[in-house]
């Protein structure tokens, strides 16, 4: 552009066509380039490697267990029951079937295939279960004496949510009636051996 | 086909408008970028004042993810920045961004000074551009000084413990004021704690200031050029410079691609070089902060070491740490030390080519002695250097008001 000439003069002999195709070309690169450094950014908020390994499988020994006792421990932050049933218990869990929501366990998003039977659980004396409620996340009481209870006249035992009053049975079995909308969530877990539960573990395999 | 497209551009005006009305979008768009008219004989140099505002949004951007996952604490500081190398998930990726980004802003501003010494950009009616330039500059070692306490390992450690020290050398409240500055005894959890908080939010806020301070001090005077002439001299009928062109699409053009070639040069540092053999993350850095052992060899990061080696050159505390100051402060004075009748390097006499090339030699020489060990004869060729340097500026008034200056053209040249 020698010095006599305004850009306005320029500007007509522009080549309209070869400047949209190389505006749109640049920002097309621009933003697969955008993109590519956006990810590294993003991906950095998702659990590190250390999350992931205090995340990893937890082992439990259940081998001083008694009949009726439960053990809380903690896996991925959130609070797993182990409760070793009754002979009593078991048998009455078919009594309440009446009352709950899904009471054979046809949510699978709820259990592993392996824990999709009316005890909900690999061995049938062993409830493992995450105690979140299934409603807003709180930790329900475990109040396994059956008789009239403040919240239910005919409590056959099980979980009582104090935050917004759902109730599940000893098999975490939620109630028809009430906030929570699914049973409580069995996580993957297996059997070391007798005496030890592996929480986070398929029962076929890794997770 | 034409109506509903005509539709929607009417109702989008209409959006334009009602916030035109509200707040001044377009009228700052037009004044600061596409009627912002820059001389049209921009060269090479020019890029590095855009490259310098790209460096601060990557160091900005990747500063607050690291925030995200470092812990300003002695007994946590150092693994945690070692928990981003190893566990986040990209943490090594975005550290290395944030590392190498601080000293290529220092590579970025020393060439974006360096125009501004080579054509004048400094002298009237510029001098505040200038002065607010040194200012960024100040705060901006004061950032990265902080910046790299923060790993806490032996040389963010021993680092500290120097440059603090250099406050101790000023007569009379020197003590005091050391001790006020780390908060403890000696460098400590305290001591992190503050420059943690001035690093990620005091200190940037000052710096953005300052750039927004440069920039509106640039844009009401305009910007210079290497010819050094002011293009609003000669005006079309319309009252646009002839010489100059709006700033976009030009220049944003122009600057993209520069920013093409800075981010392939800045990436392939972070993949092949983030250390850059020990210039930019020095090796006694990967040894966790001890307060009983010094490195044997305790240098500061390159982009201080011009001035380290001053430092070292004098013999005495507080002479030492004057001459130090006072080699960044004489940069505040430039533009009144300058009493050229021409602002560029081109039209100015022999004398004045000669003190800038032998300015520029001696800065970079400097550099190196400041890495150096310290030997008895670096020392002496460091004070042979630190009198070249303050020469430069002694010289200036004498060489710039006798030396015969070329005429400046009239119009722009390429």
């Amino acid at each position: 552009m020698s010095d006599k000439q305004s850009l306005a003069s320029v500007e007509p002999k522009a080549d309209k066509g070869r400047r949209m195709l190389l505006l749109a070309g640049t920002g097309a690169v621009g933003a697969v380039g955008a993109g590519f450094a956006a990810w590294p950014f993003l991906a950095s908020w998702k659990p590190s490697a250390r999350a992931r390994v205090i995340g990893a499988p937890v082992e439990a020994f259940i081998g001083d267990l008694e009949p009726g006792q439960l053990i809380r421990l903690q896996w991925r932050g959130q609070t797993i029951g182990i409760l070793r049933r009754t002979e009593q218990m078991i048998e009455n869990l078919p009594d309440v079937n009446d009352q709950l929501a899904d009471p054979s366990s046809e949510n699978e998003a709820q259990q592993p295939p392996y824990a999709s039977n009316l005890y909900r659980a690999i061995k049938p004396e062993y409830l493992v279960i995450n105690m979140h409620c299934t409603h807003l996340g709180c930790v329900p009481e475990f109040i396994p004496e059956v008789g009239a209870q403040p919240f239910e006249q005919n409590w056959k035992g099980g979980f009582f949510c104090p935050c917004h009053k759902s109730k599940f049975d000893l098999a975490g079995r939620v109630y028809s009636g009430v906030p929570a909308p699914t049973n409580l969530i069995v996580p993957p877990y297996s059997f070391v051996d007798d005496e030890h539960v592996m929480i986070g573990v398929h029962s076929e395999g890794a997770v | 086909m034409a109506k509903p497209a005509s539709n929607i551009s009417r109702q989008l005006s209409n959006v334009g408008a009602w916030i035109d009305e509200r707040i001044p979008v377009s009228s700052f768009w037009k004044a600061h970028i596409s009627e912002y008219y820059a001389p049209k004989n921009f060269n090479f140099f020019y890029f590095f004042g855009s490259l310098a505002m790209l460096v601060l949004a990557i160091q900005i951007l990747t500063g607050i993810f690291l925030t995200m996952h470092y812990k300003p604490d002695a007994a946590e500081a150092f693994a945690s920045v070692e928990y981003i190398m190893r566990d986040v998930e990209w943490g090594w990726l975005i550290r290395y961004m944030h590392s190498t980004g601080a000293s290529f802003f220092f590579i970025v501003v020393y060439l974006h000074m360096f125009r501004g010494l080579m054509y004048g950009s400094y002298k009237s009616p510029r001098e505040l551009v200038w002065v607010l330039g040194v200012l960024i500059y100040l705060v901006l070692m004061a950032e990265a000084f902080m910046g790299y306490v923060l790993p806490w390992g032996q040389m963010s450690y021993w680092g500290a413990q120097v440059i603090i020290s250099l406050f101790g050398a000023i007569p009379v409240v020197g003590d005091a004021l050391v001790e006020w500055i780390r908060g403890d005894f000696f460098v400590s959890d305290a001591t992190l704690n503050r420059f943690f908080a001035l690093h990620v939010i005091a200190v940037p806020l000052a710096l953005l200031a300052l750039v927004v301070l440069h920039l509106a001090a640039l844009h009401e005077v305009g910007s210079n050029n290497p010819d050094g002439i002011e293009v609003k001299k000669n005006k079309d009928s319309q009252g646009r410079p002839l010489d100059a062109i709006p700033f976009h699409p030009y220049y944003t053009v122009k600057d993209i691609f520069g920013v093409g070639v800075f981010l392939t040069l800045f990436a392939f540092v972070i993949f092949y070089a983030p250390e850059f053999g020990g210039l930019f993350l020095e090796p006694d850095n990967f040894n966790p902060a001890d307060p009983l052992v010094t490195p044997p060899h305790i240098v500061p990061v390159w982009y201080f070491t011009p001035y380290y080696a001053i430092l070292r050159a004098v013999p005495d505390k507080l002479a030492g740490v004057i001459l130090m100051g006072m080699a960044i402060m004489v940069l505040f004075i430039l533009p009144w030390l300058d009493r050229s009748k021409v602002k560029s390097i081109r039209y100015k006499g022999l004398g004045s080519k000669i003190l800038l090339a032998v300015f520029a030699i001696t800065f970079i020489r400097l550099g190196m002695l400041g890495m150096g060990e310290g030997t008895h004869a670096q020392t002496i060729e460091s004070r042979i250097w630190t009198f070249a340097y303050f020469a430069f500026f002694i010289l200036m008034p004498f060489v710039t008001k006798y030396e015969k200056t070329r005429p400046e053209p009239e119009r722009v040249t390429k």
